[in-house]
């Protein structure tokens, strides 16, 4: 047993997270923000560019894809990555071009209350998700109306009116086997942006001075970031566990692994967001401080392949 | 990252589990909690067995007569003994987990050979000596007083939390030696025998209601210069040196009853009815559990990133104070459902009208003391805030 990052996974992990940072600098998020969230698709195919779609056809592993896909969630970049990650995947050779980054594919869960898609302007197809099948539509016969103030202003969303038709792609295994690793890619990025607002939070404790001091010497402050700190390892541990099992790697019931790790993860992200936006104190509340986005992302990611609540259910059920 | 468990992993698991099967059937039953005698005789029996088997010290160096096991294959012992419901280490804890570890570094040749053995064949049970009425998260403000007196160091003071100490041989003992000097550099780390002359041992009464913990007051007790270990005035850096053999298997044993008391908790829930119907159909209930569960298998899979980190690295990092912080918050919630789930059966201690509410209720009080003993909740949240988040200190 090994349970901890390769050499190779550590270089890769840093590779990526050093190019997020050059390619996608936290403070360029205001600017997508002012284009109402639109993706730059130069930008995308900079992503396709580093491999992230072909992670899997280059021979990485869900294990390896898990570390890329935390540092995305990391640096809060927009856009249906994971729906375009899975369609290179497993759709390689209905929805070609996915991969280098040609096809921007994005998903939408037939859900309740509404069904909500996100990025639809900027989508070249639309795969719609339900209970055991996924279909393809094609992004402008869907009848939608649009949501003119988004929670998360880098996830513009639409309101699906209607949801049927379209050509059935996939089912069963393709369907299960997606939704598991859906589910984990998303929470490796609920790790990701758990960190980020740790780090953001800290950051801010060690330099803001109230009565004579750093609050960060505050134990009140250090209690809430440490508490952070152990939601969101925990969480990571669950994740990389998750996709490890995933790869074949482990004994773990599939299906229970990776609704631990989504549960846990969105718990996280919404801890981490909500306290960082606390540790801010009022500067916190402000469109201006990124703390708030974290937060944003958090709910807009809990909603992605069945929020926390629902894989708690799903494991009583199994137990 | 590998889950699995190699093919010498596996043989280590095979051979232990066949050696369990075969000598279990010997071990007699548990003695009652409060039978001090017999839970000696009991626990140092077993650690007899582990010797003669190869066992003993699973995570000790070879060369000091431990098995020199991977961090993997210590996680694997504590998993297996405990499936297989095998004694725990009782109150060998001090000696194969502290003051040992702590000898094997610092000790010297003689004191090394006296004691290293007859802790690994359960001749000597140990005790430790650390904390004060007015020293507990601040251990280093300790008062417990040690003159030199020619050959010998003369002690007055008083310890406290002392689990075992009216049983146990030996205690390491940390005491004031120099008052003049910051508090850390004016400590230094003796072995005391049990049986010195001038010590009074009292019960100290645990809201369980058990008495393994006790006070022990000091009126010039007498221990020669050569029971020191390291320098006079250099025990708190002794002392320290123990933590570093931490390699993430603390709480494996206690995790695994965990895990097992949240399966006892999903069959109760599904027997006893409210409203017509099973506990386990409240949907609040339900989620609550699962939640719980799913929580349970994140921190064992913590504990694999923990174990794995020090096998490559020879530390654990960060991950033991997270996994002790999450650890002592889940299992009070554990302790909360168990109540909620038994209602007014968890009036009593011992099971009553078929349930086994005695466990659960057991379970839940001792969760009360997870977050407290070996460093608060609070104190360890100070740690990974200063130390891993780089915060600055409260002063």
């Amino acid at each position: 047993m090994d349970f901890w990052r390769t050499e190779d996974q550590e270089a890769l992990q840093d590779g990526i997270r050093t190019f997020c940072q050059g390619r996608f600098p936290i403070e360029s998020l205001q600017l997508i923000e002012a284009t109402g969230g639109r993706l730059d698709r130069t930008a995308w195919k900079d992503l396709a560019g580093m491999g992230v779609f072909s992670l899997r056809h280059d021979g990485f592993s869900i294990t390896d894809s898990v570390l890329v896909f935390e540092e995305l969630g990391r640096a809060l970049i927009p856009g249906p990555l994971t729906a375009t990650y899975l369609a290179a995947t497993h759709l390689a050779s209905i929805l070609r071009g996915t991969d280098s980054g040609e096809r921007i594919v994005g998903l939408a869960q037939i859900a309740e209350p509404v069904t909500m898609i996100e990025h639809l302007l900027d989508l070249d197809s639309l795969l719609i998700l339900g209970p055991d099948s996924i279909a393809l539509v094609d992004p402008n016969s869907v009848p939608t109306q649009i949501v003119s103030r988004p929670l998360d202003p880098l996830t513009p969303v639409h309101v699906a009116l209607a949801t049927s038709g379209g050509e059935i792609i996939a089912t069963g295994d393709v369907v299960r086997q997606w939704c598991r690793e859906g589910a984990v890619m998303t929470a490796a990025m609920q790790v990701g942006a758990s960190f980020a607002a740790i780090d953001l939070a800290v950051e801010y404790a060690k330099g803001r001075e109230q009565f004579g001091r750093p609050i960060g010497a505050f134990q009140a402050v250090k209690h809430m970031a440490a508490d952070m700190l152990v939601k969101a390892e925990v969480a990571r541990a669950a994740t990389y566990a998750a996709a490890v099992n995933l790869d074949g790697n482990g004994d773990d019931a599939l299906d229970r692994v990776v609704s631990v790790a989504k549960m846990l993860a969105g718990d996280s992200a919404l801890f981490c967001g909500k306290t960082g936006i606390q540790i801010h104190g009022g500067m916190g509340f402000t469109w201006e401080v990124n703390a708030q986005r974290y937060w944003k992302r958090a709910v807009v990611l809990d909603t992605h392949y069945g929020n926390s609540e629902m894989h708690a259910d799903a494991l009583a059920d199994s137990m | 990252m590998d889950l699995r468990y190699t093919e010498q992993e596996q043989t280590f698991r095979a051979e232990l589990r066949a050696w369990l099967a075969d000598v279990l059937t010997s071990v007699a039953p548990e003695p009652h909690r409060d039978d001090w005698r017999g839970r000696r005789a009991w626990d140092t029996g077993w650690q007899r067995m582990l010797f003669d088997a190869g066992y003993a010290g699973i995570n000790w160096p070879k060369e000091y007569g431990g098995r020199g096991a991977t961090p993997t294959e210590h996680l694997i012992f504590l998993e297996e003994t405990e499936r297989m419901r095998a004694p725990y280490v009782g109150m060998n804890f001090v000696g194969l987990l502290h003051a040992g570890p702590t000898l094997v570094v610092e000790a010297s040749p003689e004191q090394k050979a006296h004691h290293l053995p007859a802790i690994l064949k359960g001749e000597h049970v140990w005790c430790q000596g650390f904390s004060e009425p007015n020293a507990g998260s601040d251990l280093a403000s300790l008062q417990c007083r040690a003159i030199r007196d020619g050959d010998d160091y003369v002690i007055t003071g008083q310890k406290i939390w002392t689990s075992f100490a009216h049983i146990a041989d030996y205690c390491e003992m940390l005491v004031r030696t120099d008052t003049e000097v910051p508090k850390h550099r004016g400590i230094t780390w003796l072995i005391l025998p049990m049986n010195s002359k001038g010590m009074d041992i009292r019960p100290l009464r645990t809201m369980e209601g058990s008495t393994e913990f006790c006070e022990v007051f000091f009126d010039e007790v007498r221990v020669p210069v050569a029971n020191r270990v390291g320098d006079e005035n250099d025990g708190w850096r002794v002392a320290m040196v123990t933590l570093s053999f931490e390699r993430g298997t603390a709480f494996v044993s206690e995790m695994l009853q965990s895990m097992e008391l949240v399966r006892d908790l999903v069959d109760l829930a599904k027997k006893v009815t409210r409203h017509q119907a099973t506990a386990w159909e409240d949907t609040g209930l339900r989620r609550d559990i699962a939640h719980l569960s799913g929580e349970l298998d994140a921190l064992w899979s913590l504990t694999k990133r923990n174990i794995s980190q020090a096998q490559r690295t020879g530390f654990v990092g960060v991950g033991g104070n997270v996994f002790k912080l999450a650890y002592s918050e889940l299992r009070q919630r554990l302790g909360e459902l168990s109540l909620r789930l038994l209602d007014r059966a968890s009036l009593s201690l011992e099971d009553v009208h078929e349930l086994p509410t005695g466990k659960h209720i057991h379970g839940r009080i001792h969760a009360l003391s997870i977050g407290i003993a070996a460093g608060t909740s609070q104190v360890q949240r100070n740690i990974v805030a200063e130390r891993t988040l780089g915060m600055p200190k409260d002063q």
